[in-house]
């Protein structure tokens, strides 16, 4: 009895404090997540569970058969997905170290502490990465065109002669090159030169006090630590290279000859003006398959610090 | 994202004395300079600057051509655009180059279009982002992790893969040729809800705690004191999101067929294709497209840049 006396005034603890700190629902997070996922799974799990399937059939006169591996067979003896590998080998061989390399050497530039009006600099070397992916396309043909294009008219001024830029297979991989370069050189040279100004001013400082010049000071102590940025604009651009479809489609159309196909266009060609539906997918899925092969590599090889 | 400093000229006022890169101070130094015959003697350190100078006004000229030549090349006749020597001056065909682009593709309509499908797809999108994001860093529940990792692995998947089964799913739902096929689809963005989960996760859980005990309902809460706190990465989410749906061209290439519905780089597309090309034209419509963006551009470099460098960083 005596015992219960002390506890005698009922505190009331227990009452308020679930009052004050009610439990959620069980389903609050679903009310956050929920959209969202249902949208993932009926416009992203569901087409792409599809498109596999659809990757092993073929479709004939309204009738889908199981063919099994035969779509994807079919690709080693087809001269225009071959071709299109080819050209996308070239531009990832030719354009992405190009574009990478100019876009260093100008956020180096950019980063230049004696440089007036940082700002503005940054801000005109953005601007092809601004316009519309289609608008640059159709004002590089605009330039480019054969017979009185701006090119050829500074080409012809400067006493070289005019170049048929878009309808020789050659000059035609030069120019979507080009013009890829022109629209997303600048776009990479931003995204390093954030990288390059999250390394301290300090660290210049104290290479150039060990005796390091300029050049050393870059190659041995700040392009090392920005090595991470750099392998993002390598994936990002060698993704975006396996996936071309807006420049060469407005460009070249993917000619002449398929000099200028990429397998993405291919693909489109395939499947939405033969109807080809299974052919499609499965050049999709090998896409896929290329993209992620391509990208583990350069993770494997230049993701990690060399160990000394 | 803090940790890096977007604007190189707000650093510059704030450590003035230590502009210069150190080994290169000489050229600079006025006091040396003033220092007799010196006047003509050889500075690398200074050539050297005027040199990488000289390259990068180059390059600004390369880069500036293409924008010129589209605003120069939208005020003249097709047939001049292609004489010798070209126009370097605006004319005076404007105004005709627009009412003709009206006439054949009915400009005025697709820009509407346009940036009516992009403003919706940009704020549901934005919002749904934000949502997820939200829940997938302030909630702890089972199949969380999977989420997480399923959005992962979409960023790693492109989107030709989806364009066959996506097709046919909108011609059975009877979508082909409408507004929702274009804006509904790719609503769902991970990049966006990382983007956003990464905003969310340091937002202090004890002033949700206090918002609930306050009352505040989950999605008041939401709303009214989590959103605003995350304005930056969601400014730069918006921005991105505006800018990818503005551009996008294959899904609407194959969902709108006729030119009322149809998106700006759909019609320049048509355009290109047709058997005599109105170049003029199509350098009006190249400028008027890219005008919506060039604005956004300059009035937000900050978040367009932070926008894009979204997945540089934290990977």
């Amino acid at each position: 009895m005596a015992v219960q006396t002390p506890a005698a005034p009922p505190v009331p603890l227990p009452a308020p404090a679930r009052a004050r700190h009610p439990r959620r629902p069980r389903l609050t997070h679903w009310i956050f997540a929920g959209p969202a996922t249902v949208l993932f799974a009926v416009f992203f799990a569901y087409p792409l569970g599809a498109s596999f399937y659809q990757s092993f059939t073929s479709t004939e006169n309204g009738r889908t058969t199981w063919v099994g591996l035969s779509q994807y067979a079919r690709m080693l003896h087809d001269p225009s997905f071959l071709d299109s590998m080819v050209n996308t080998g070239l531009i990832l061989v030719v354009q992405v170290p190009l574009m990478i390399g100019l876009a260093l050497v100008l956020a180096v530039l950019l980063n230049q502490s004696w440089l007036r009006f940082r700002g503005t600099w940054r801000a005109v070397y953005f601007l092809p990465a601004v316009t519309t992916l289609v608008a640059y396309a159709v004002v590089f043909q605009v330039l480019l065109k054969t017979d009185g294009g701006l090119v050829n008219q500074t080409a012809t001024a400067l006493g070289l002669s005019p170049i048929d830029w878009l309808n020789d297979p050659t000059w035609a991989r030069v120019a979507l090159i080009g013009s890829m370069t022109w629209r997303w050189a600048g776009y990479n040279a931003v995204i390093l030169l954030a990288g390059l100004q999250s390394i301290g001013r300090e660290q210049h400082e104290a290479a150039a006090i060990d005796g390091a010049g300029t050049l050393t000071t870059y190659t041995k102590v700040i392009l090392p630590q920005l090595r991470p940025v750099v392998l993002f604009c390598v994936i990002t651009s060698t993704i975006g290279t396996l996936q071309l479809f807006d420049e060469n489609y407005t460009l070249t159309k993917g000619g002449p000859d398929d000099a200028t196909l990429t397998p993405v266009l291919y693909l489109y060609k395939v499947g939405f003006q033969q109807m080809d539906f299974g052919y499609a997918a499965a050049i999709a899925w090998v896409v896929v398959a290329v993209i992620a092969v391509i990208s583990f590599l350069q993770f494997r090889f230049f993701g990690r610090e060399r160990k000394r | 994202m803090t940790g890096l400093r977007l604007d190189p000229a707000r650093r510059r006022r704030s450590v003035p004395a230590r502009s210069g890169s150190v080994p290169a101070r000489s050229g600079s130094d006025p006091a040396r300079r003033r220092t007799g015959p010196a006047r003509f003697r050889f500075d690398p350190a200074r050539t050297g600057r005027r040199l990488l100078g000289v390259l990068l006004l180059a390059g600004a000229v390369l880069s500036l051509i293409p924008f010129l030549w589209m605003a120069i090349a939208s005020t003249h006749r097709t047939g001049d655009l292609f004489h010798s020597p070209p126009p370097f001056l605006p004319g005076g065909e404007l105004l005709r180059n627009l009412a003709r682009l009206q006439d054949t593709v009915g400009f005025g309509r697709v820009m509407a279009n346009s940036l009516g499908i992009a403003v919706v797809h940009t704020v549901l999108s934005a919002l749904l982002s934000a949502m997820c994001g939200y829940g997938l860093a302030k909630f702890r529940f089972r199949g969380r992790g999977l989420l997480l990792g399923a959005i992962l692995a979409t960023m790693m998947i492109p989107l030709q893969v989806l364009l066959v089964p996506l097709f046919q799913m909108m011609a059975s739902l009877g979508w082909v040729n409408t507004y929702q096929a274009v804006i509904i689809p790719f609503l769902a963005n991970s990049f966006g809800i990382l983007l956003m989960r990464q905003g969310f996760l340091d937002f202090p859980d004890e002033l949700l705690e206090s918002a609930r005990i306050d009352g505040a309902g989950e999605l008041r809460t939401f709303y009214g004191i989590v959103l605003p706190c995350v304005r930056p990465q969601l400014g730069a989410l918006v921005i991105f999101t505006f800018m990818t749906q503005w551009n996008s061209f294959i899904w609407p290439l194959l969902m709108l067929n006729t030119e009322d519905k149809y998106t700006v780089p759909v019609a320049l597309n048509t355009l290109t294709g047709l058997t005599h090309v109105d170049y003029s034209g199509l350098m009006l419509g190249s400028l008027l497209a890219t005008l919506p963006l060039l604005v956004v551009f300059l009035l937000f470099q900050r978040q367009f840049v932070a926008g894009l460098l979204g997945g540089a960083l934290k990977g």
